[in-house]
């Protein structure tokens, strides 16, 4: 039992902290700008495949640096020629085009890279087992992501809070029109910002590629739970987006490793129904295959009672 | 009770900030009510408590004698009271004639009907038209709302509140914005198309206020300083101390 | 009676006759179609874009009527779909049901839902909306592999339409009978839904969308206003799902999946979300290339996501509102004026495509095929992707298309000025 619970809780904050980073980026650029990237994890694939290209020719660790930058620069071109445009169309317009693009870079990815997964992989320096507790193996390579993601953490905590540039981005979050009164370039600052969220995305994508997968659908599968994790933290709220994650990463990860089922909760209340019972399905079902449900039964219920989310303080 | 609206112990607040301290007021049936007061003294809050658009923190909001307050604006207009808005609110890709439907169906009884056809509805039909023709813009009726001119904007904004034919009517600065000519023509329109009905009209052009009111009340930092006929309040040196300034009569 | 009330008097009657007409020309060609396009394959197309068409127009209640942006609606789609499946199923033991009449019992699945759901999503509109339908969607997609006895598993729920008491002498074995079947209910629902459109719950929706909040101080809760669209939504959404099971005698995950979600999104959005014809001709649009184009290339999702990205960018009312732009300048008689200069504008953009599309289709191959075969059929033309020609020949198509373009917009520009320019005092334009 310990084991299970120390494993799934390290497994299940570096989960988290990958979402956190995912959804810092897409927290930040909503915050901001008000719009909510349904494109945010394509951009997460891109950063997968951009340093599995890298890493192919050069090595993992210039794929590191120079993948995100790409995947920055590919963001702030978008807003700055596409995004912009289409905001006069309004929100639906915008939510529809950031939909439209997912769906497209999700296309150009299979164009470019093919349907299959790619060999993207870790570093040989990092492929070690870190520590070996319980008979299991704690990668090394897991304990580089959960560092990464701790620093990126930091980092933005730092930025945010002690530099100038942080303060103005703090402000725009609550009151993005008081500061394009201000006098700063607001489009400048809105390319920046969508740019620096993308980049963000990238970097997850580089680090948890060799991890989670290189394959066209990554986008999808972790797109949607990225969208759960903001909402549920609260729009607009980045301390509310890291409690989020290593929430959703954690109940997660628990939940796959702990093989309960429904029945066996009822046998302890002395219920039990035979195999042929009509709701079959609704006692056989165990927390695992429930773990992918979680997130969206949490998602729905916070939209209920409480829209804003645990932190947020603005709904749209 | 037999007045229209009866205020008592009004109050709102939004967090720290204590927008109305306190208000009572009774309006009675068929009163022309005006309420003044400088910018930011809660004139539209009073409004928006009154339709429904915000609920009181404290206090009671009567309407034709029972308790409205709190209850969301689709009640408070289905119990009689309509309204306009100080900011243009109408429905821009709307025509204009769609405009003017729009608010007649509820009060003429098809709800929320799926099985009859607008078109066919004579009796909506000829309502709005009587209502296009009323407010002047029969001839533009088949444009869309947000293409209008704004002093027809604001024509279309009463049109909308009077549509229905409730009979307690609010206008919020209805000649905002306008200029000399276009406010004569709104204020005609305004004493024709509430003629019997009770009006409460917040303003601050002087003239269209003395023009129309029976009574003036004033309200200074969400609290009503004075209530009286216009003399009584030109005279009123409290008021011309906090409002009016020291001179009394600009027309 | 007033002059604006004859006028409206008469614009009423006038596009009554349209209509009349329409509806009628409408049922003739759906009678028709068949006999003019009687192979298999384009039956079953047919049949396709009846089923795509009724769930498009049930998307855009949402959508461009109720300002709704959802990205689960095919849940709806789906659990009419696996209900009318498992009815389907309980006639072949005896259940007294004629196979025609399952898509009710699709719509009263997708009515059902439709009020659960919509019970705390149509609370709020805008993005609220549409993240709670998307874990909505999410929720369901996924819970689709758990509960097996409903959803099938991974094999989905078959059944057989030709198992149920036949009607006259038909028992639904061949494509034209589930065409006609298709066809009647397309028939139907589009009615029902224009009819809807047309009622005060549909005018009040639409009002709902431009300001939702003056439309309570007209005495209209907002909320019940979204819900009912809501609800009336999933009632034809299912519709369309119970004939779905009919024409294809098997339902999936897939079927209420994200991907069909989003495939009604691309074809309402394509089409147009502003007038209630436009999602049928996103319909048609999306299951020609689905069906057709997929045929001839192996890249078609491609083309499609650049056509929609395309759509968001350039022309947000979408094919229709290109079409009804045009309004204005059909009315004055002076459509022959832009005739020339959308010539002028149209062979450049073929040129463009041909090239475009030809280094994708090029690069495709090269990507994909082995080191013996470097010759691609491309257009007709055998085209060696080894040697540098085919590649300077489509780049050079691209760019000379491009330029060509460019010189054409002037003229396309000044001939819609001139089309839609008003109509000089005294009635006759001097054009």
């Amino acid at each position: 039992m310990l084991e299970i619970t120390l494993f799934s809780l390290l497994n299940g904050t570096v989960y988290g902290l990958l979402l956190f980073m995912l959804s810092s980026g897409l927290t930040l650029i909503f915050s901001m700008m008000g719009i909510l990237n349904f494109a945010h994890a394509s951009f997460y694939a891109l950063g997968a495949y951009f340093a599995f290209q890298i890493s192919r020719y050069i090595g993992f660790w210039p794929g590191l640096i120079f993948a995100p930058l790409i995947v920055g620069l590919i963001g702030a071109g978008v807003e700055r020629y596409a995004l912009r445009h289409v905001h006069k169309f309004g929100h639906v317009a915008e939510l529809v085009f950031t939909f439209g693009l997912a769906f497209l870079l999700e296309e150009i990815i299979q164009f470019i890279w093919g349907n299959d997964q790619r060999p993207y992989h870790g570093p040989d320096i990092l492929d070690f087992p870190l520590f070996v507790m319980f008979g299991a193996n704690f990668p090394a390579y897991k304990f580089f992501m959960l560092s990464i993601s701790i620093l990126i953490f930091i980092g933005l905590l730092l930025v945010l809070t002690k530099t100038r540039v942080g303060l103005i981005i703090q402000a725009a979050i609550t009151h993005p029109h008081m500061v394009g009164m201000l006098g700063h370039n607001v489009p400048l600052v809105f390319m920046l910002t969508f740019g620096t969220g993308t980049a963000l995305a990238g970097i997850a994508g580089v680090i948890a590629g060799p991890v989670m997968g290189t394959y066209p659908a990554m986008a999808t599968d972790l797109g949607s739970i990225v969208f759960v994790v903001v909402v549920i933290g609260g729009l607009g709220s980045l301390g509310g987006a890291l409690v989020a994650s290593l929430l959703i990463g954690i109940v997660q990860t628990f939940a796959v490793a702990i093989n309960v089922s429904v029945n066996d909760f009822l046998n302890l209340i002395g219920v039990s129904f035979g195999p042929d019972h009509f709701l079959v399905d609704l006692w056989t079902m165990t927390l695992p295959m429930m773990a992918p449900l979680i997130p969206y039964l949490m998602l729905i219920l916070i939209l209920i009672f409480r829209p804003t989310g645990l932190f947020g303080n603005r709904e749209t | 009770m037999s007045g229209a609206i009866t205020i008592a112990g009004l109050h709102k607040s939004f967090g720290p900030a204590h927008i109305i301290r306190g208000i009572t007021l009774d309006i009675a049936k068929g009163e022309r009510h005006a309420i003044i007061g400088p910018n930011g003294a809660g004139k539209s809050t009073l409004f928006h408590l009154i339709s429904g658009r915000y609920e009181p923190s404290e206090g009671t909001i009567e309407l034709n004698g029972s308790d409205v307050s709190g209850l969301p604006p689709f009640d408070i207009f289905r119990q009689g009271l309509s309204r306009s808005f100080q900011v243009t609110n109408i429905f821009p890709r709307l025509s204009v004639y769609e405009n003017i439907r729009c608010a007649v169906l509820w009060v003429a009884d098809y709800k929320y009907s799926f099985w009859h056809q607008v078109d066919d509805l004579d009796d909506v039909n000829e309502w709005t038209e009587t209502i296009l023709e009323k407010i002047g813009l029969d001839g533009r009726a088949f444009i869309p709302a947000g293409l209008l001119a704004y002093a027809e904007q604001r024509a279309l904004e009463i049109g909308i509140a009077i549509a229905g034919g409730n009979d307690v009517v609010l206008l919020d600065e209805p000649t905002a914005g306008m200029s000399h000519s276009e406010t004569e023509q709104a204020v005609e329109l305004i004493r024709t198309v509430t003629e019997g009905k009770t009006l409460v009209m917040v303003e601050h052009d002087m003239g269209v206020i003395f023009d129309l009111a029976d009574r003036i009340s004033v309200l200074v930092y969400g609290e009503i300083i004075a209530t009286g006929t216009p003399e009584n309040i030109r005279n009123n040196a409290a008021v011309q101390e906090a409002y009016l300034g020291t001179e009394a009569d600009d027309d | 009676m007033s002059t604006l009330g004859n006028m409206r008097r008469a614009m009423n009657a006038e596009a009554k006759r349209r209509q009349r007409l329409y509806w009628t020309v409408l049922a003739a060609v759906l009678a028709v179609l068949p006999w003019v396009f009687s192979s298999s394959f384009a039956v079953s197309i047919m049949t396709q874009i009846g089923i795509a068409s009724i769930f498009a127009l049930s998307y855009n209640m949402l959508l461009g009527q109720g300002g709704m942006l959802s990205f689960g609606h095919a849940v709806y789609f789906g659990l009419g779909g696996f209900l009318a499946m498992h009815f389907m199923n309980y006639i072949e033991g005896g259940f007294p049901l004629p196979v025609p009449l399952l898509p009710i019992i699709g719509g009263l699945i997708g009515l059902l839902f439709g009020v659960i759901f919509g019970s705390f999503s149509t609370r709020r509109a805008g993005t609220v909306f549409a993240m709670i339908s998307l874990g909505i969607a999410e929720l369901i997609a996924s819970s689709s592999l758990i509960f097996v006895k409903f959803f099938g598993g991974e094999e989905g729920i078959t059944g057989d339409r030709t198992m149920g008491a036949p009607f006259l002498n038909f028992n639904y074995a061949t494509d034209i009978e589930v065409y006609y079947i298709a066809a009647i209910w397309t028939f139907i629902a589009m009615f029902a839904m224009y009819w809807f459109s047309r009622s005060p719950m549909g005018r009040m929706a639409n009002a709902v969308r431009e300001n939702p909040e003056r439309a309570e101080f007209i005495g209209y809760s907002q909320r019940k206003v979204r819900l009912i669209s809501f609800c009336a939504s999933g009632f034809f959404a299912g519709l369309a799902g119970g004939i779905f099971a009919i024409a294809y005698e098997i339902v999936t995950e897939e079927t209420l999946g994200l991907n069909q979600s989003g495939s009604v999104l691309l074809m309402a959005y394509i089409g147009g979300i502003g007038y209630f014809i436009g999602p049928v001709i996103g319909a048609i649009l999306l299951t020609l290339l689905r069906t057709v184009l997929s045929n001839f290339t192996d890249i078609w999702l491609l083309y499609l996501g650049l056509i929609f990205l395309a759509t968001v960018l350039f022309a947000p009312a979408g094919l229709s509102g290109l079409l009804m732009m045009h309004g204005p300048a059909y009315k004055a008689r002076r459509m022959g004026l832009l005739l020339v200069p959308y010539a002028t504008m149209a062979i450049p953009i073929l040129i463009t495509t041909i090239g475009i599309t030809g280094i994708l289709e090029l690069a495709h191959f090269a990507q994909n095929t082995s080191v013996d075969d470097r010759v691609m059929m491309l257009y007709g033309i055998p085209s060696n992707i080894d040697s540098l020609l085919p590649w300077a020949v489509l780049v050079g198509l691209a760019g000379i298309g491009i330029y060509g373009i460019r010189r054409a917009k002037a003229g396309v520009l000044e001939a819609w000025d001139q089309a839609n320019a008003p109509i000089a005092p005294g009635g006759q334009d001097k054009s």
